[in-house]
C-alpha cells in the first residue's frame, strides 16, 4: 500500500501537478492563519508600548525583546513572572506525576489482587470521571480552605490528582501483560511489590511517558482552580496570573509585558508537545479510549 | 477480562488503593455530596442557619430568566465551538492526507495551538480584537465595520467561540488525520477507477468512513466547550455583555464566588452533574462504537 502511495499510477488517484501544488498552498495558508495569533503575540512582545498603541501595530519583530522579557521575568506586574513559572512547573509536575503514581498503584491493586470490594472501588474511581472540578467548585473550595491549603502547592495539586482515565489506561495495559511473568515471579517467591517495581513498572515506561505529556499540559493549563485558591500573587500560576496583569478600570494594559508573559506561558507545554510528538499523539489517542 | 494469576492478601491492595480513594473521597465525593445537600437548603442572610427548602432552589433556578438564558447561551456556544473547530480541522486533515511529503512538518506546526491554554488563547484573541489597539479590530474599522465586542453581544459570542475553537482545531486535526490515514486506499482507488472525482469520493466514501471519528469528536468537543472554556470566557468577556457569554460553568462561578449565592450555586452544580453524567454515558457509547468499528 505504501508503494502505491508514493507512486500513484497515472489517472488513478490524482496526487500530481496542479492539484498537489494547490494542496500545498491551501495548507500553508491554513497554517499561517492558525499561527497568526501566536506570531502577533510574539511581535508585540518585542516592541515598546508606544509602538503597539499606534494602530496598526507592526507585523515584524522589533528591538525590545530582551528588555520586555527581562521586565516580565524579573518584575512582572503583581509578581515576577519567574515566580509564576516556578509555581506552574510545580503544579504541572505535581499533578502529572501524582496522577501517574496513584493510578499505577490502584491499577496494580485492581488487576493483580482479588479482594472484597474490588469491583466497588473500581466503579468509585470510574465515577470521579463525572465530577470535574468545574462542577464542584464551591464545596471543594470549602474543603481546601478547611484544611488550610489555600495559597499552597498541596491545595493546587491534591484536589486535581485523582484520575480515572490514568487508572483505566494502566489497568488496560496490565491486562495485556502475559500471566507467565506474574507466575514466574510468584514461583520465585517474589513479593507483589517486587514484581511491581522490577517487572511491571519498567514495562509501562512508554505508557507512563505518553500519559505524562498529556497530564503535564492538563496541569500547566489549569485556570479556574488556581484562580479560586491562590489569592496571594506569590502563589499565582502563569496561566492564571496572566489575566491578573490586566489593570482594573481604565488604565492601559502593559501589552509588551503581557504578551511576553503569554509567550512564556506557552513555551513549556509547546516544548513538551513538539519534542515528544509521537508520545503525545499516542497519549492523546490512548487517554480518549 | 480478568487475570488468571493473582497475588494473595487484601491488606496490600487496600493500601495501594488508599491514595486514590482518599483523594477521591475528600476532594471529589464529599464536595459533590455537599453540593447535593446544599442545593436543598438556603442559608439565612448571616450564614448562621440553613433552612430546608426541598427543591425550592431548583424551582427558583428554572424560573430565573437569566439561568434559562444561560442554557441557551451554552447550547449556542458549544454548537458553534464544535463546528468551528471540527470543519477546518477536517479540511486541513484532508489536505495533509493528500500530501506524501511534508505532511509531518505541517502536523508539527498545527499541533502548537493545542499546547496553548484556553486562558492564554483568550488573551491572544483579545489582543487582536482589542477595540483600542487590536490589529484585526483596526482593519475591520478601516473597512467600515465598527467592531466592539465589549458592547455588542453577537461580536462577544463570536470572539469567545473562535478563541475557544482555535486550540481545538489542532486536536481534531490529529484525530481526523489519523482516521484518514487508516482509510483503505483500495476503496478510494476503486472509486477513482469508476470515475468519481475527488470531492465526490470524499462525500460518498471518505466522510461516511470517518463517521465514528466524527461522532467521537462531536461528543468530546461538546464536553470541552461545556467545561474547559471557562478561561476563555473569563479573560475575554467575563460573561458579558449583559450575560451574553455566561455559559453554565461560568454562572456557577459567578453566582457562587462573586455573588455568594450558595443555594443557587449548589443547585446549579447538581444540574451540571446531571449534564456531565449524560455526556459521559454518551461518550462511552460512541467510544464503544469507535473501538468496534
Amino acid at each position: 500500500m505504501a508503494d502505491m502511495h508514493n507512486e500513484p499510477p497515472p489517472g488513478m488517484v490524482e496526487k500530481r501537478g496542479s492539484g498537489l501544488w494547490l494542496t500545498h498552498v491551501l495548507m500553508i495558508v491554513g497554517v499561517l492563519v492558525i499561527f497568526f495569533p501566536i506570531w502577533l503575540a510574539f511581535v508585540a512582545s518585542t516592541h515598546t508600548q508606544q509602538e503597539i498603541a499606534q494602530a496598526p501595530m507592526p507585523v515584524m519583530p522589533g528591538s525590545h525583546l530582551i528588555q520586555n522579557y527581562s521586565d516580565a521575568l524579573f518584575s512582572g506586574v503583581n509578581v515576577p513572572v519567574a515566580t509564576m513559572l516556578v509555581n506552574s512547573l510545580v503544579m504541572a509536575l505535581g499533578i502529572a506525576l501524582g496522577k501517574i503514581a496513584i493510578s499505577l498503584l490502584s491499577a496494580f491493586a485492581i488487576v493483580y489482587f482479588r479482594f472484597p470490594g474490588r469491583r466497588f472501588f473500581f466503579w468509585m474511581i470510574f465515577i470521579t470521571l463525572m465530577l470535574p472540578v468545574e462542577v464542584r467548585i464551591v464545596p471543594t473550595y470549602e474543603v481546601v480552605a478547611g484544611f488550610g491549603m489555600l495559597n499552597s502547592y498541596s491545595g493546587l495539586i491534591l484536589p486535581l490528582i485523582a484520575s480515572a482515565t490514568a487508572t483505566f489506561l494502566f489497568r488496560q495495559f496490565f491486562l495485556t501483560v502475559p500471566d507467565e511473568l506474574a507466575e514466574a515471579a510468584r514461583v520465585d517467591g517474589a513479593r507483589p511489590m517486587r514484581f511491581f517495581f522490577d517487572i511491571l513498572l519498567p514495562m509501562s515506561r512508554t505508557n507512563i511517558a505518553a500519559l505524562f505529556v498529556i497530564l503535564f499540559i492538563y496541569g500547566w493549563n489549569q485556570y479556574l482552580w488556581p484562580l479560586l485558591i491562590t489569592t496571594n500573587p506569590e502563589m499565582n500560576t502563569i496561566v492564571m496570573g496572566l489575566k491578573q496583569m490586566f489593570p482594573s478600570g481604565d488604565d492601559i494594559a502593559d501589552w509588551p509585558v503581557i504578551m511576553a508573559t503569554s509567550i512564556l506561558a506557552m513555551i513549556p507545554p509547546v516544548i513538551v508537545v513538539i519534542s515528544m510528538q509521537k508520545l503525545f499523539i499516542r497519549g492523546l489517542v490512548d487517554s480518549e479510549k | 477480562m480478568e487475570k488468571r494469576v493473582t497475588f494473595k492478601g487484601w491488606l496490600l491492595p487496600m493500601l495501594l488503593l488508599a491514595p486514590q480513594l482518599i483523594v477521591s473521597g475528600v476532594f471529589f465525593f464529599y464536595p459533590a455530596g455537599e453540593a447535593v445537600w446544599q442545593s436543598l437548603f438556603i442559608p439565612d442572610p448571616f450564614g448562621l442557619s440553613m433552612q430546608y427548602v426541598g427543591l425550592g432552589n431548583f424551582e427558583y433556578l428554572f424560573n430565573d430568566p437569566y439561568y434559562r438564558a444561560s442554557f441557551v447561551t451554552t447550547a449556542v456556544f458549544s454548537t458553534l465551538v464544535t463546528l468551528v473547530s471540527m470543519i477546518p480541522a477536517l479540511f486541513l486533515a484532508v489536505l495533509a492526507d493528500r500530501l506524501v511529503k511534508g505532511a509531518g512538518t505541517y502536523r508539527t506546526l498545527l499541533i502548537w495551538p493545542y499546547a496553548v491554554a484556553p486562558a492564554v488563547a483568550g488573551v491572544l484573541w483579545l489582543f487582536m480584537f482589542n477595540t483600542r489597539i487590536g490589529v484585526v479590530a483596526f482593519y475591520l474599522n478601516q473597512m467600515g465595520y465598527d467592531w466592539n465586542h465589549v458592547l455588542n453581544e453577537h461580536e462577544a459570542m463570536g470572539l469567545v467561540v473562535v478563541a475557544s475553537a482555535w486550540g481545538r482545531i489542532s486536536y481534531n486535526f490529529l484525530f481526523y488525520f489519523a482516521a484518514l490515514q487508516a482509510v483503505p486506499k483500495s476503496v478510494i482507488e476503486a472509486a477513482a477507477i469508476d470515475g468519481a472525482r475527488f470531492w465526490r469520493r470524499f462525500f460518498t466514501i471518505v466522510l461516511p468512513l470517518l463517521s465514528p471519528t466524527t461522532f467521537f469528536l462531536l461528543v468530546v468537543n461538546i464536553v470541552y466547550a461545556f467545561f474547559e472554556t471557562f478561561g476563555v470566557i473569563h479573560t475575554i468577556t467575563s460573561g458579558g455583555p449583559q450575560q451574553a457569554t455566561t455559559i453554565l460553568v461560568y454562572k456557577v462561578y459567578a453566582d457562587g464566588f462573586v455573588g455568594q449565592d450558595l443555594g443557587s450555586s449548589a443547585a446549579q452544580s447538581v444540574v451540571l452533574l446531571v449534564v456531565v453524567g449524560f455526556l459521559t454515558v454518551l461518550q462511552f457509547k460512541f467510544v464503544e462504537k469507535r473501538v468496534h468499528y
